[in-house]
C-alpha cells in the first residue's frame, strides 16, 4: 500500500433527473491498494463507481458535479475522450456478461480494439497472461475456441476480469464481482482481487462486509448518498467513528 | 330460420349458465367453500353442454336434411322422368327450389308445380323439426346437467377439459387445413407428372415454359413445361429485392435501436410498421406506373435498354415492401441484446461502433438472420408486385432490364386464364408444390440456424 493517489474526487454529486443520488463525496483512491465502498442497497456506492470511468454518460438524464481527478488530470474535462478514459479504468460488473465470442476472443477483444499488440503470436501470449492470471487458464486453456456462454457462472466473471486485464488497465473498478458467485469461486476472485493490487488500483464494490475486509485496505462506507466514514479498513471495523457505521457493521441495519 | 335458432341457443345456454350458478348458490347453503367447484363452474359446464348438444344437432339435421331432401325428389322427379339425363332431373330440382321459394324457374309446367307444392310442404317439415330438434335437445341437455349439480359434483375439472377440447379442435383446424393443402398440391403434382410421362427432369431443368400451348388429349408437350425461366426470374427479383431490403432494413433497425431517442423512435416504428400493412396491390401499381417508366427513362437517357417492366423495377419495389419486416424483426432483436454486454463493451474503452459491430450484431445474429429468411420467404411468394412490374412472357436471363417471369405469377396466369381448370391446374399446382418445398427448406434452415447459434441471457 502506497499512499500515492490515483484518482482524487472532490465534492462529487450525482443527479438522476430529481434524484439526488450521490452528495457531495470526497474519496481518494490510492495506487496499489484495493479499496472498498460498501453500505446498504440503493446507497450509491455502484453510482460513485460508474463516475469513475463515466459510464454513467450513457445515461442521459444523470448529471456529474464536482471534481474527479485521475493523475491530477480532470476526468470529466471536455479534451477526455470517455473512450480512452476506459482504456485505463477498466470496469467489471456484478453479472458475468462473456460476448457471444469464443474464450480467445472476449479476452483478445480489449487488446484488438485498442491495437495493443503488434502480431498474433503477442496477442497469443496478452490473451493466455491475461487468463492466467484471472486464474482459469488451467480450466479453458484446451477450449479457448468454445463460446464464452459455456462457461460456469464462476469462470465466467473470471474471463471477464481477465477480459478486463488484458485491456492493460491503471485501475479496475468491480461492481459486486462475486455477488452471484459460490463461496469457492467467489475465494478465488477475492485471491485475484489481492493479487491484482501489485499492478493496479482496484476498487470494489460489496454488500459483504467480510469481503471487504477480507480483501481491501481502504474501505468508504455510503449511506443515502453520503459517504459517512472514509479509512483505512481495519479501523472502519475495528473502531468506526460514525453510529451509522457502527451498525451498519454490526448487522443493526442494512 | 336457423341463424335465429343458433342464437336462442346461446341464449337458452346464457340462461342455463345463470340457472346453474344460483342452484349451486342454493346447494351449498350459504358457504361456498362447501362446494367442489365455484359456482361459475356450475354455470360454465352446464352452459358449454346446452350450445354443443344445441348447436351440434342444428349442423347435423340442417346438412343432413338437405341431403335427405334433395335424394328424396331426386328420386321422385327421376321416377316421373325415367328417360331424363342427371343434368335435366338436377335442372328439374331446381326449378323445383324456385318456385317453392317464390323465385324465377327456367320452365313451369305441372310436373314442376306438383314437385314444387310437395317440397314446399316437405322443407317447412324439415326447418320445423331442425328447430324443434335442436332447441328441445338443448334443453335436455341443460336440464339433465343442472340435475347434476350437488357440492361433490367436480364441475370445474370436468368443464375446464370440455374446454381443452375446443382448444384441440381449433388447433386442429389449422394442421389439418396445411395438411389438407399440402396433400391436394401432392396429388395434382402427381397427375401432372403423369401427364408429361413422369419426365420430372423436363420439368425441372427445362427452358421453356408454355404448357398450355402442347396439350394433346391430355397430355402435355413434355417440352414445354421446363420451370427454369420461372424460377431463374423468382430468384432474380428476390434477389434484388434482398439487395434493396437487407442493407436499408438492417440499417434503419441499428439507428433506431441504438441511436434514435426514445422519442424518435417512438413514432418512427410504428411508422415503419405502417408500411408492411399497405396491400400489396398498391406497392404493384406503383412500381408499374412509377417505378417501371422512371427506370425506363433513366436507363435511355444513359443509352441502356430497358423494358418497360423489368425485373429491376419490380424487385426495387419488392424491396421496400420487406424493408419494414427485416427492420422491425431485427430492431427487436437489437434492443433484446442485454445491457450488460454493451456495458461490458464500453467498460472495456470500445467505441459505439466497435461495441455494435463485434458485441451487439453478433449477439442478435441468429435473430436477423431470421429476419432476412422470412423477408425472403415473402420475397418468393409475393405476386401482386410482380404480375404488374415484371412482365409475363417466360424469358430465361441474367438482365435485370428485361422482363421476366416468377413462379407466382405464372400460376396467377394459368388459374385466371381461359383455359379449362382441369387442364390449368397441373402445371399450376406442381409449381406451387415446388414453391411451398424452397419456402419450407428455407424455413427448416432458419430455426435450425437460429438453434444452433442462439445464445442464451437469463
Amino acid at each position: 500500500m502506497t499512499n500515492e493517489v490515483k484518482i482524487s474526487t472532490k465534492n462529487v454529486d450525482v443527479f438522476y433527473g430529481d434524484n439526488h443520488a450521490i452528495k457531495d463525496v470526497s474519496v481518494d483512491i490510492l495506487k496499489n491498494t484495493v479499496t472498498a465502498f460498501i453500505g446498504p442497497s440503493g446507497c450509491g456506492k455502484s453510482t460513485f463507481l460508474r463516475c469513475l470511468n463515466r459510464m454513467n454518460d450513457t445515461i442521459d438524464s444523470c448529471k456529474i458535479t464536482g471534481e474527479l481527478l485521475m493523475d491530477g488530470e480532470d476526468i470529466y474535462a471536455k479534451s477526455v475522450d470517455p473512450v480512452q478514459l476506459r482504456a485505463k479504468v477498466g470496469m467489471v460488473f456484478q453479472k458475468p456478461n462473456p460476448f457471444p465470442k469464443s474464450i480467445f476472443d472476449n479476452v483478445a477483444y480489449g487488446p484488438r480494439i485498442h491495437g495493443l499488440v503488434g502480431n498474433k503470436t503477442d496477442l497469443e501470449e496478452v490473451v493466455e497472461t491475461s487468463l492466467r492470471r484471472a486464474a482459469i487458464w488451467n480450466e479453458v486453456k484446451d477450449r479457448l475456441d468454445a463460446p464464452g456462454t459455456s462457461l460456469s457462472g464462476g469462470q465466467q466473471q473470471r474471463l471477464c476480469i481477465a477480459r478486463a486485464i488484458a485491456t492493460a488497465p491503471e485501475v479496475l473498478l468491480m461492481d459486486e464481482p462475486a455477488s452471484s458467485l459460490d463461496p469457492i469461486a467467489t475465494a478465488q476472485i477475492e485471491e485475484l482481487i489481492d493479487e491484482l493490487r501489485n499492478n493496479y488500483s482496484v476498487v470494489i464494490v460489496t454488500h459483504s462486509m467480510q469481503q471487504a475486509a477480507r480483501v481491501s485496505q481502504k474501505t468508504a462506507f455510503f449511506h443515502m448518498g453520503d459517504m459517512v466514514e472514509y479509512g483505512d479498513t481495519t479501523a472502519i471495523f475495528t473502531n468506526p467513528v460514525d453510529q451509522r457505521t457502527q451498525d451498519y457493521i454490526t448487522g443493526r441495519f442494512g | 330460420m336457423l341463424a335465429l335458432t343458433a342464437l336462442l341457443i346461446v341464449g337458452l345456454a346464457i340462461g342455463f349458465f345463470i340457472l346453474s350458478r344460483a342452484k349451486a348458490i342454493s346447494v351449498s347453503q350459504g358457504a361456498l367453500a362447501n362446494l367442489h367447484s365455484r359456482p361459475s363452474y356450475h354455470g360454465t359446464y352446464v352452459m358449454l353442454w346446452v350450445v354443443i348438444v344445441g348447436l351440434a344437432l342444428l349442423l347435423v339435421l340442417m346438412l343432413g336434411g338437405n341431403a335427405y331432401l334433395d335424394a328424396k325428389f331426386l328420386g321422385d322427379i327421376r321416377a316421373a322422368l325415367p328417360d331424363a339425363r342427371d343434368i335435366e332431373i338436377d335442372l328439374v330440382l331446381s326449378d323445383v327450389k324456385a318456385i317453392a321459394a317464390g323465385l324465377v324457374s327456367s320452365r313451369i309446367d305441372p310436373l314442376r308445380e306438383a314437385t314444387a307444392i310437395d317440397f314446399a310442404t316437405a322443407d317447412a317439415v324439415r326447418i320445423w323439426a331442425t328447430v324443434a330438434i335442436s332447441l328441445g335437445g338443448a334443453l335436455l341437455a341443460g336440464v339433465l346437467g343442472m340435475r347434476q349439480i350437488s357440492a361433490e359434483w367436480r364441475a370445474r375439472n370436468r368443464s375446464e377439459r370440455i374446454i381443452v377440447g375446443i382448444l384441440w379442435l381449433s388447433a386442429a383446424v389449422a394442421v389439418l387445413t396445411t395438411l389438407g393443402i399440402v396433400l391436394s398440391l401432392i396429388f395434382e403434382t402427381f397427375n401432372f407428372f403423369a401427364s408429361i410421362g413422369w419426365r420430372v427432369d423436363k420439368f425441372l431443368f427445362g427452358t421453356r415454359w408454355s404448357p398450355l400451348s402442347g396439350v394433346q388429349d391430355g397430355m402435355m408437350d413434355m417440352d414445354k413445361v421446363g420451370a427454369v425461366p420461372l424460377f431463374a426470374g423468382t430468384l432474380m427479383i428476390t434477389g434484388i429485392a434482398m439487395l434493396v431490403a437487407v442493407p436499408i432494413g438492417l440499417f434503419a433497425a441499428i439507428y433506431l435501436s441504438e441511436f434514435a431517442s426514445p422519442k424518435v423512435r417512438l413514432w418512427a416504428k410504428p411508422m415503419l410498421e405502417i408500411l408492411a400493412g399497405i396491400p400489396t396491390v398498391v406497392y404493384g401499381f406503383f412500381a408499374a406506373i412509377t417505378v417501371a417508366p422512371f427506370i425506363r427513362n433513366a436507363g435511355e437517357a444513359i443509352g441502356l435498354s430497358v423494358a418497360s417492366e423489368s425485373a429491376l423495377a419490380a424487385g426495387i419495389v419488392m424491396g421496400v415492401m420487406i424493408i419494414p419486416f427485416i427492420s422491425s424483426l431485427s430492431d427487436d432483436v437489437i434492443n433484446a441484446v442485454p445491457q450488460s454486454l454493451r456495458d461490458g463493451s464500453y467498460g472495456l474503452g470500445a467505441t459505439k461502433a466497435e461495441t455494435i459491430r463485434q458485441v451487439v450484431l453478433p449477439a442478435a445474429l441468429p435473430g436477423i438472420v431470421s429476419a432476412i429468411l422470412l423477408g425472403v420467404s415473402r420475397a418468393i411468394g409475393e405476386t401482386m408486385i410482380v404480375v404488374m412490374a415484371a412482365g409475363q412472357g417466360a424469358n430465361l436471363t441474367a438482365n435485370p432490364l428485361e422482363a421476366v417471369t416468377t413462379v407466382t405469377v405464372q400460376i396467377v396466369m394459368l388459374i385466371t386464364g381461359d383455359t379449362e381448370a382441369s387442364t390449368a391446374a397441373g402445371p399450376a399446382f406442381t409449381l406451387a408444390f415446388t414453391l411451398f418445398c424452397i419456402t419450407l427448406a428455407l424455413n427448416i434452415f432458419a430455426l435450425r440456424f437460429v438453434r444452433k447459434y442462439r445464445e442464451k441471457y437469463d
